[in-house]
């Protein structure tokens, strides 16, 4: 009986009962709301009024047919991205390769737009969809094979694959894909127009697939034979292999799919958006889509939501910095304090803080 | 017993515990003095073992208070815990396994500095005044699991432990080195230790403890003095109405050999025999009791005959055709099911985040053509066994990890059943569950064995084992040490038998 008794600790973490949808919504708006404060009061700080800033951002993402189709053009890879990395996580598969997924998507497909391009335009745009998913699925599926055969880290190995990817590109701009025709410094040649996708509403078409995509994701995952032993192999390997599963197989199955959505992506923003393969064909989209998927909680239809929030944002942050002449990083920060406080919410989904003497243990020394 | 007015040694007034939803501990009473031996009675799921890591600091009670010796006393960690002398032995041992008995003993105290032979001194002294037997050289990872235990108990009282509590301890012993730690247990009492004891066996609360505290769904229902008490009158306490004790045992009909093991030969991961050289059979119609100290291969006979687990050599011979070799798809449509229910209840048959449809599906998902799952024969499954077994929960989408262990094992029973195996072989079926609902299951059980099906029984209690069982399969360090007729064979018989001791003649009685 050496030591004294300490106090009871000053604040206690206790798990809350299991809460209503009803609660965790309205907990997740009020969080939104604080989060908006906390940006309000960032950009006060730095001498702005926050209210015209956000009025901007949301006018600057809706203010004109062009800014609309603009907004929705960041969205689209996010979107595609989102679902593909969705896929592996509800496998627990921690696939943060998108981004290496996107870029060989986008290279598979750059192939064909380069050096097919005289093709029928929709046999050649079949083939591109295609290449795509094959050379994302084909990404996806070494870190899934090494898993099974030597139970590699995955997450290491699909972010390694990441940069090998870029330098790939990097590789082809350099060497035998450089555009000779431009001089001084190299990049790859515009694509043909027949390799280009065409615009439905002003934007090129790859929204369509993109919302394809989202109900086909969830279709997959909730209804199929392969969606359901995809939640079974998540949960517990050992489950699954009781049950019959074979589970090697549905693990290369599944990234193998996870990767060629994420390639398509690629595939489609390459050949919608860009028009040419640059080693900024994924410019983070993949990372993001990390966020994206966990922030919908790995739902396919959220995903669209969060997808656009995150698209106003960006494309809204792009119009204060050019009219009010704030640092991009600015705008990074609001991000990033709305992101703490949405992700921050989620702790208090589950559990609550009790100060001492609150409901406590009441003999404190 | 004595009414002496000295302070108890440890109270505990109005604890509250609660997780989420859940209070696993309602305004909880209970003392016990030193000199005294306190049994904590209840069954699983009514809070025993929050109550005992709430007195070792493992977690923090949300209201009420702890008194140690009369002084108010706020345990926020172990080593509080250890600093007002209150040691546990928990039911899963704490050691580490490449450390040597001593190593483990001094890890973490001052002493551990000290040189070997004045720790080795000081240690056999403990065990000397306790009747304590143990190697201080020893390696953990050599040692049975007694003498596991047996370093646990000299790890506390090194670290000067007067209040000793113990979480059923005796469940992975057999009934003899059950008596010599109660034998130990009574030397510390003589010597002013408080001790208390966590358990769910009546007939060990009998023999052991002076009073017996029992608890019930989160509450302290009633404090009883042994000696006046029986065990029909604790059960009623714990399960809070009369129940009748009975297991029925039909005569099984026409058994025909319908599962043959020959030379069957396993190992373990790590390269370590599992099963050695084992032989025998299951025949139709009959309920064939596995016992064996917990660890004895029963985990890798199972997962042998479900095709999860390759063996070295022998042979599974079920109707004349070898599963071995087959993939655990097929060996379930030849009408083998297994439901084993490994410590954490939910490992393997179940998927804890899935509702009873969905788990419904885990072997049946295949089922018709096309991409998708048909949902709706499982639910029709599902509501059909919530009617049945009178599964209690909210609806048959919740997670099945919301349900209690009763319910859990009722809904993982009842799919395997409903699946109409010619093979049952169940593992731990009411590890965990209220007396009521063991006694389901030996119904549930029964009716199997009645239809026909040769049913596997791999059991913990050995009088349940000796009830229900026709005949009862030994194991011991993955040997089969006889196979016994459960009509005639004795519990000490089954005791020693379990050691390996009395490689015993049981003989294939029919």
């Amino acid at each position: 009986m050496s030591t004294a008794p300490r106090r009871e600790p000053l604040l206690r973490v206790v798990s809350r009962p299991e809460k209503s949808p009803r609660q965790v919504l309205l907990l997740r708006l009020e969080s939104v709301l604080l989060s908006l404060a906390a940006g309000g009061v960032f950009i006060l700080l730095i001498g702005y009024n926050p209210f015209e800033i956000y009025a901007t951002i949301l006018s600057g993402a809706f203010r004109s047919r062009m800014a609309v189709q603009a907004t929705v053009k960041y969205a689209i890879p996010l979107v595609i991205a989102s679902l593909g990395v969705t896929l592996a996580f509800r496998m627990r598969f921690w696939n943060i390769g998108a981004e290496g997924q996107i870029i060989m998507g986008a290279v598979f497909a750059s192939y064909f737009a380069l050096f097919h391009a005289g093709w029928n335009h929709w046999l050649l745009i079949a083939v591109m969809l295609l290449a795509g998913a094959l050379g994302g699925g084909l990404w996806g599926l070494i870190p899934a094979l090494c898993k099974v055969r030597w139970n590699t880290n995955e997450t290491l190995l699909t972010l390694m694959l990441n940069y090998i990817a870029l330098h790939i590109v990097s590789y082809l701009r350099d060497g035998p894909w450089r555009d000779m025709e431009a001089a001084g410094f190299s990049k790859i040649a515009r694509f043909d127009k027949n390799a280009a996708l065409d615009k439905v509403l002003g934007v090129h078409f790859g929204w369509i697939i993109a919302l394809l995509l989202v109900a086909a994701v969830f279709v997959y995952l909730g209804r199929t034979k392969q969606g359901y032993e995809i939640a079974v192999v998540g949960e517990s390997q050992e489950t699954a292999r009781y049950a019959g599963m074979n589970v090697r197989r549905i693990i290369l199955r599944t990234m193998a799919l996870s990767g060629a959505v994420c390639g398509l992506g690629g595939m489609i923003q390459a050949t919608g958006a860009d028009i040419t393969l640059t080693t900024a064909v994924a410019g983070g989209v993949g990372f993001t889509a990390i966020i994206v998927a966990w922030l919908a909680q790995l739902n396919a239809p959220m995903i669209l939501v969060v997808s656009i929030l995150f698209s106003v944002l960006e494309k809204g942050a792009g119009v204060v910095q050019s009219t009010y002449g704030i640092s991009s990083n600015c705008a990074a920060v609001l991000q990033g304090i709305i992101l703490f406080f949405i992700l921050g919410c989620e702790f208090f989904v589950r559990y609550t803080v009790v100060p001492r003497g609150k409901g406590g243990c009441r003999n404190a020394a | 017993m004595a009414e002496q007015q000295t302070p108890y040694a440890i109270e505990c007034r109005e604890l509250t515990k609660t997780f989420g939803s859940v209070v696993a501990n309602d305004r909880v009473n209970l003392s016990v003095r030193r000199g005294e031996i306190l049994a904590l009675l209840g069954e699983n799921g009514s809070g025993k073992t929050t109550l005992m890591n709430m007195l070792s600091g493992i977690y923090h009670p949300d209201s009420g208070e702890i008194l140690v010796d009369g002084r108010p006393a706020v345990i926020s960690s172990p080593i509080d815990a250890m600093g007002l002398g209150i040691g546990m032995i928990h039911q899963h041992f704490k050691l580490v396994e490449v450390f040597s008995a001593m190593d483990n003993i001094v890890l973490g105290t001052p002493e551990r500095l000290l040189p070997p032979r004045q720790l080795r001194e000081k240690i056999l002294s403990i065990c000397g005044s306790f009747g304590l037997e143990i190697e201080p050289e020893k390696p953990v990872c050599e040692m049975s699991v007694s003498e596991k235990q047996t370093v646990e108990i000299v790890k506390v009282l090194y670290r000067g432990a007067q209040i000793l509590i113990l979480d059923e301890p005796t469940a992975v012993l057999t009934p003899q080195e059950t008596d010599r730690l109660f034998a130990i247990l009574r030397r510390m009492k003589e010597q002013g230790c408080a001790v208390i004891i966590i358990t769910h066996k009546l007939n060990e609360v009998l023999s052991i403890s002076d009073r017996v505290t029992i608890l019930r769904k989160g509450r302290s229902i009633d404090t009883v003095i042994t000696a006046e008490t029986s065990q029909k009158a604790l059960t009623e306490l714990m399960v809070g109405r009369p129940v009748v004790l009975e297991i029925g045992r039909p005569e099984p009909e026409h058994p025909d050999t319908i599962l043959k093991v020959v030379d069957l030969t396993v190992k373990k991961p790590d390269g370590s025999i599992a099963l050695n050289d084992i032989s025998f059979q299951i025949r139709t119609g009959e309920i064939l009791g596995v016992a064996g100290v917990a660890g004895s291969g029963q985990k890798e006979l199972c997962e042998t005959i479900a095709g999860l687990t390759l063996p070295e050599k022998g042979a599974i011979l079920y109707h004349k055709e070898n599963l071995v070799g087959k993939s655990p798809a097929e060996i379930i449509r030849l009408g083998v099911s297994m439901s084993f229910v490994p410590e954490d209840r939910l490992g393997m048959g179940l998927v804890a985040s899935m509702g009873m449809v969905d788990n419904m599906l885990l072997k049946s998902y295949r089922a018709g053509g096309g991409p998708f799952v048909d949902r709706r024969p499982a639910r029709e499954l599902a509501e059909t066994l919530v009617e049945k077994l009178s599964i209690v929960t909210p609806g048959v989408e919740t997670p099945v990890r919301l349900l209690s262990g009763g319910n859990v094992q009722k809904v993982l029973l009842g799919r395997e059943i409903e699946s109409e195996p010619n093979l049952l072989i169940t593992a731990y079926p009411v590890r965990g569950l209220d007396i009521n609902s063991s006694y389901t299951i030996y119904d549930l059980l029964n009716e199997q064995k009645k239809k026909g099906v040769a049913v596997m029984f791999i059991g913990e209690d050995l009088d349940v084992l000796l009830e229900l069982s026709d005949r009862i399969l030994v194991l011991c360090h993955g040997q089969i040490t006889g196979v016994a007729d459960a009509r005639s064979v004795t519990k000490e018989h089954l005791g020693l038998m379990m050691t390996g001791e009395f490689a015993g003649k049981g003989g294939e009685a029919s």
